[in-house]
């Protein structure tokens, strides 16, 4: 994207100003490299959010924003109900509530060392991962709906996972207002064997260690020690919140167009919040949500028994939980009065600031952990929502690195075995069921996720509070 | 990698100026499929959805058959695809021939493929749904079908 079409308001802070059917301003947070790294059709896509009826405040892009498909992935948009404002299946992505979870362990990564080998293969067999795998759990459809209506608080009456996690997931582990009864029947048949599973593409279980502390106080609070491990797992809804997405983007394009909604893009498919068709989304998607939270609860499950093989006496704790495509209605100040707002982040994280009273309260001084994926060789990083997020994009962050190359131009570049032992070189151990898999994914398909957090805390959405570099990675 | 091809046909050789291509995505991965008649251009697009997951032959050893509707060809094709990815996905199964008869809004379909061998067929990517975006059905000025949409993974 050419920085000159954009006005500059200061190092990481770009605007676009209403014209033509915009309502509100499209505001991009990221430094001017990263801007001249990002697609055209970013602007283009966000543009097209800041035309939708009843969107508040502005069409946010965060700095990892990337090309999407209706809505730029790393945008956040806010609509008021009652100005006749919209929810978007697009505009939360077909993997509806995909996130990211990290749990301590309090092992010396020194001494998870010297068992990686046998570690990385335990995990590999215990995490259901890629095309073809089978989870070892089956719903009913009674056990599906109390699973939709009860997120990782279901997972943990069942027994996979403990008490303790709940309150370190966003709404406790269980999204309130899912009405499972608006999940379709191939919806649910897409889930019944898929608990449990990790996913492909981009998802994955990683053991890491902390490298670096930025904020000592704040990694206190988080539990972070350096040199220590973390385990990090990225997934979501799995088939379920695909079929959800793929089912109402078809329904909202015709609900729009009965709404008399013009679309610049078919794929920003919507429907008035007040709407039948708006609702039934929103109690669908709650569902998704749900489905993700006790997907990802199960997960760290499995990862727990494996560690506790090894290492009987860690204490495997959950951090936090987020998640990074979801619409959540919140509460924010824009303007001179406080409303009811319904938040679309896709692919962006909700980072609320020191303080606030949604944060457990371990954390609260801190500001919510704000969990961020980096591509398997450059790691990750955990921030913390500062209190100018709330004002500078409703709360809110990015969430991972960002492609910077497609799937086809990465497959042209690398091949999996390359990467795969060029990471063994540096100490990296990565399992996958796919090579192929492991070559879309290749490190440098990604921006400099360093970058992306550093344009991030200089925005003021979020600030770094440690780094964590991979050991081993399992790719679906 | 393979990014294009030529999917034969059920009924045996395939008509000349028939194929499919994948169409490069920032996050994702395009798939196109072209011929004489606009089933033809789904079931190349049925075909490059497959090698969006593996580029390893698949023994037409089961056969599926599914049906949809939509109100628009662009939507069918939506739909169509959709349906695709739903049986992959329910019966962990992988296609590589297709047949398509269309009927105003309904399309029918019968998918030939077999189970998800991880080692043989190393599948790289599960297709979650099809996209809107870069949607198209048209026919050129030469009469040839194109069916095209952004597949996100």
């Amino acid at each position: 994207m050419d920085p000159a079409l954009l006005n500059r308001v200061d190092d990481v802070t770009w605007r676009i100003e209403p014209s033509g059917p915009m309502h509100v301003p499209v505001v991009i947070f990221a430094d001017e490299a990263l801007i001249r790294d990002m697609d055209d059709k970013v602007a283009e896509q966000a543009r097209n959010v800041a035309a939708l009826p009843g969107i508040v405040g502005a069409s946010y892009v965060m700095p990892d924003a990337h090309w999407g498909y209706g809505f730029p992935i790393g945008g956040v948009a806010a609509f008021d109900a009652e100005a006749g404002g919209v929810v978007s299946a697009g505009g939360v992505g077909f993997d509806i509530s995909c996130g990211v979870r990290s749990m301590t362990t309090g092992i010396a990564a020194a001494e998870l060392e010297h068992v990686k080998e046998s570690l990385a293969e335990s995990l590999a067999r215990a995490i259901p991962a890629g095309v073809g795998s089978e989870g070892t759990i089956t719903l009913d459809a009674r056990q599906m709906d109390a699973m939709l209506a009860g997120g990782a608080a279901w997972a943990v009456e069942q027994g996979w996972g403990e008490p303790a996690d709940l309150t370190r997931i966003e709404e406790d582990g269980r999204m309130a207002g899912a009405r499972p009864d608006f999940v379709s029947n191939r919806a649910k048949e897409r889930q019944r064997r898929e608990m449990g599973t990790l996913g492909s593409g981009n998802h994955y279980l990683e053991i890491q260690a902390v490298e670096e502390i930025f904020d000592p106080t704040a990694a206190a609070a988080y539990g972070l020690v350096g040199g220590q491990v973390v385990v990090t797992i990225h997934c979501g809804s799995r088939g379920l919140g695909h079929q959800i997405g793929s089912e109402f983007l078809i329904e909202m394009a015709a609900a729009a167009q009965a709404a008399g909604i013009a679309l610049p893009d078919r794929e920003l498919a919507c429907a008035p919040i007040l709407s039948e068709v708006g609702q039934r989304y929103l109690g669908a998607m709650r569902a998704g949500i749900n489905c993700a939270l006790a997907n990802r609860e199960i997960l760290g499950h499995f990862a727990r028994r494996v560690l506790r093989h090894f290492f009987p006496r860690a204490e495997v704790r959950l951090l936090f939980d987020v998640s990074h495509n979801t619409c959540k209605v919140e509460r924010h100040r824009t303007g001179r009065r406080e409303r009811e707002l319904f938040v679309h982040r896709k692919g962006a994280t909700r980072a609320l600031g020191p303080g606030h009273p949604e944060v457990p309260a371990p954390l609260r001084a801190a500001g919510q952990p704000v969990l961020i994926g980096g591509s398997m060789g450059t790691g990750s990083w955990v921030l913390a929502g500062m209190a100018q997020s709330e004002e500078r994009a409703l709360a809110s962050a990015c969430h991972g690195a960002g492609r910077a190359m497609s799937r086809h131009a990465a497959l042209h570049r690398w091949s999996g075995r390359q990467i795969v032992d060029e990471l063994a070189m540096r100490g990296i151990l990565v399992r996958s069921p796919s090579l192929r898999g492991v070559a879309e994914e290749a490190p440098g398909a990604y921006k400099d996720v360093a970058a992306v957090v550093l344009a991030a805390e200089h925005a003021g959405l979020a600030r770094r509070v440690a780094r964590l570099r991979p050991m081993i990675v399992i790719k679906g | 990698m393979q990014t294009h091809g030529i999917l034969r046909t059920a009924g045996g050789p395939s008509p000349p100026d028939t194929g499919w291509e994948f169409l490069p995505h920032g996050a994702d991965i395009g798939v196109r499929g072209w011929g004489p008649t606009r089933e033809a251009a789904f079931e190349q697009a049925a075909c490059a959805l497959t090698h969006v997951v593996t580029e390893a032959e698949i023994r037409p050893r089961s056969e599926v058959a599914l049906s949809c509707e939509a109100p628009d060809p662009e939507l069918l094709f939506v739909a169509f695809l959709n349906a695709v990815i739903f049986e992959m996905a329910v019966r962990r199964m992988l296609f590589g021939r297709f047949h398509v008869a269309i009927d105003g809004t309904r399309l029918g379909a019968t998918l030939w493929g077999e189970a998800v061998d991880v080692a043989r067929h190393a599948p790289a990517v599960e297709p979650k749904g099809a996209t809107l975006t870069g949607l198209h059905v048209s026919q050129d000025a030469e009469g040839r079908w194109s069916a095209a949409c952004i597949v996100d993974v």
